[in-house]
């Protein structure tokens, strides 16, 4: 065969194989509903659907910051460009008010708009795939009786050739399956729920799961942690960096308050998410807590490291004992005080971004709440001086190794400027009022 | 010894570098518009601004401040002239009992410096952090939202100027 043989040969089945992956790809437009069939939903149903959004955290995407919840318009930076949510609310025109539900519910299975496009998976339909058809229904009905909000969706600018719809169907063909959850018949029913919760609608491992060159949550690899939106998302299997394992009860508590005396304070990307727990039935949170914890595994809890054994670094303690031990080593509980940062997940995890991220940016107060705040650094603080107090961090209240590659992290993370996604923190009106409160002597 | 730029004047000051940013200013230069609140970074009335950045001197030691530029409420304006800032809260007579202002002040000239046509919905949320105990915040998003109506008019009236 000569190479012009060969190539034509190639080129045939390279066209043969976009043909077909194009012919695949051909989804049908469902019907749009018109404005003037009104569907009336039951209000216990709605409410249920407004659970289970909450479980699904919808506005956190739906919603661009400032914006009205679920309209859209949020940006979600990914390695293949940037993509923007779209909105959400029964707007006829610009959001999905002419959706059937068959429309809705091909969408949570399947990733199809009502016209018949492929969604891009930043959208998690392969964790919603899992979702019950009755589910889907609450959803809906919570969804469609939204207020209408007029938003057209924003132009996505993702690299060719990725920004063509029809290749999300080779996308799929590669990494998707289409199928409701299975239960397993050897785990109890909380088990079963959680799992069907967190794997579902849920979608945990979007962020806690990294991803391949795809795109496409490496199942190896589940709960192993993963960058999210410059942030970190540790890991919640059994290489959890929490020093004090987490329990189903501490995990629980900290998923419905949004902290935890031995963990923390939810923040970042996390905040959101155990903001919208707060509200929802507490057996669902319960649930969630038993899958993952049993996801991350038991292992024995490890004394406290003594403070005494101090690290050497004599610029970063200087730092440290003025700026930060005021809060973090003031003694005043969780969570309004600074928590103890032996405990603290940041300085133990093998990836220093978040702490950074923290030291420059603090934690925002939640609007209208009291919350948890941390006053933010950046504007003072040098990179070569987070550098010094992190290292010492490190060495003094963990026993794991130095990080590598400090000083280029704090440099990238300080040029992001303000294009890191900040959150406020979880606000705490739920929270037991004790740990609010200064025990005065007199 | 520690070097130390306040409202554009360089000081020396013989301090330990762990001294929090608003004892020095209160204690050893006598600018006595930071207050001390909880002195734990929570309420906002010690907020000064460091090279245009909101920032709360009570939780900061000086160590951290080296040549950066420090602004206080007294380098906006004096009693004789006052600042744009300073005359907007005046004018709306947005104190009550006063301790939070200087802190009001300062927060939202940072965010006024960095972006003049801030809208209310942007000023609640900067103003966020600091707190008013006496309720008096209507007034003093007025007053802001005064600051910016007359540091607008003197950015106009400076163009004028010049051209003429």
């Amino acid at each position: 065969m000569t190479w012009r043989g060969l190539l034509s040969g190639v080129l045939a089945l390279g066209a043969f194989t976009g043909l077909g992956l194009f012919l695949y790809a051909q989804e049908q437009e469902l019907a749009p509903i018109e404005a003037s069939q009104l569907q009336r939903f039951d209000p216990a149903e709605i409410k249920k659907g407004a659970a289970l959004a909450a479980i699904g955290n919808c506005g956190s995407c739906h919603t661009r910051p400032g914006g009205t919840t679920n309209a859209g318009g949020r940006a979600l930076e990914t390695p293949f460009g940037t993509i923007h949510s779209t909105n959400i609310t029964p707007d006829l025109d610009t959001g999905i008010g002419r959706w059937s539900f068959d429309a809705f519910a091909r969408a949570m299975r399947r990733g199809v708009d009502r016209a018949g496009r492929h969604l891009y998976p930043a959208f998690p339909y392969d964790h919603f795939t899992l979702v019950s058809d009755d589910h889907n229904r609450a959803l809906y009905a919570f969804l469609m009786t939204r207020t209408p909000v007029n938003a057209p969706a924003l132009e996505n600018s993702l690299i060719f050739p990725l920004n063509q719809r029809f290749l999300i169907a080779g996308w799929k063909l590669l990494n998707f399956q289409e199928g409701a959850y299975r239960v397993d018949p050897s785990k109890g029913s909380d088990w079963n729920r959680g799992a069907y919760l967190v794997e579902g609608l849920g979608h945990c491992g979007a962020c806690h799961t990294p991803r391949d060159s795809t795109g496409a949550e490496r199942r190896s690899r589940h709960f192993e942690g993963a960058e999210i939106e410059g942030w970190v998302a540790y890991a919640i299997n059994e290489r959890s960096p929490a020093p004090v394992p987490w329990t189903v009860d501490s995990l629980h508590f900290y998923l419905r308050h949004g902290w935890q005396s031995e963990h923390g304070i939810a923040r970042g990307p996390m905040a959101p998410v155990t903001t919208n727990l707060g509200d929802i039935a507490d057996e669902d949170v319960r649930a969630i807590a038993l899958y993952v914890a049993d996801r991350m595994g038991s292992r024995p809890a490890v004394a406290l490291r003594p403070v005494s054994a101090t690290g050497t670094d004599a610029a970063g303690k200087s730092i440290f004992d003025s700026a930060c031990a005021s809060c973090h080593d003031g003694g005043r509980p969780l969570p309004f005080g600074g928590i103890d940062l032996r405990l603290s997940s940041a300085v133990h995890a093998p990836d220093p971004t978040n702490i950074v991220n923290v030291v420059m940016h603090g934690l925002p107060p939640a609007p209208g709440q009291r919350s948890p705040i941390m006053p933010s650094y950046g504007a003072v603080i040098s990179d070569a001086q987070i550098v010094d107090l992190l290292s010492y961090m490190r060495s003094t209240f963990t026993d794991k190794p130095a990080w590598s590659g400090l000083e280029k992290l704090v440099a990238k993370q300080r040029a992001r400027g303000n294009t890191l996604p900040l959150y406020s923190s979880d606000g705490n009106l739920s929270a037991p009022a004790r740990p609010n409160e200064r025990v005065t002597a007199w | 010894m520690v070097t130390l730029k306040v409202n554009g004047t360089t000081h020396e000051l013989d301090v330990e570098p762990d001294t929090p940013l608003l004892y020095v200013l209160r204690n050893n230069l006598g600018l006595n518009a930071a207050k001390f609140g909880c002195g734990l970074g929570q309420c906002g009335a010690c907020t000064v601004v460091v090279d245009g950045k909101a920032v709360l001197s009570c939780v900061v030691p000086v160590m951290l401040i080296a040549n950066r530029a420090v602004t206080t409420v007294e380098g906006l304006g004096t009693m004789q002239n006052p600042g744009p800032m300073q005359r907007a809260f005046i004018e709306e007579q947005s104190a009550q009992c006063g301790y939070c202002i200087a802190g009001m002040m300062m927060r939202a000239q940072a965010l006024l410096q960095a972006r003049p046509d801030a809208d209310d919905a942007e000023i609640r949320a900067h103003m966020e952090p600091n707190l008013c105990r006496c309720g008096t915040h209507m007034r003093i998003l007025k007053a802001v939202r005064r600051a910016a109506d007359l540091m607008r008019a003197e950015v106009k009236q400076s163009a004028l100027e010049s051209k003429s």
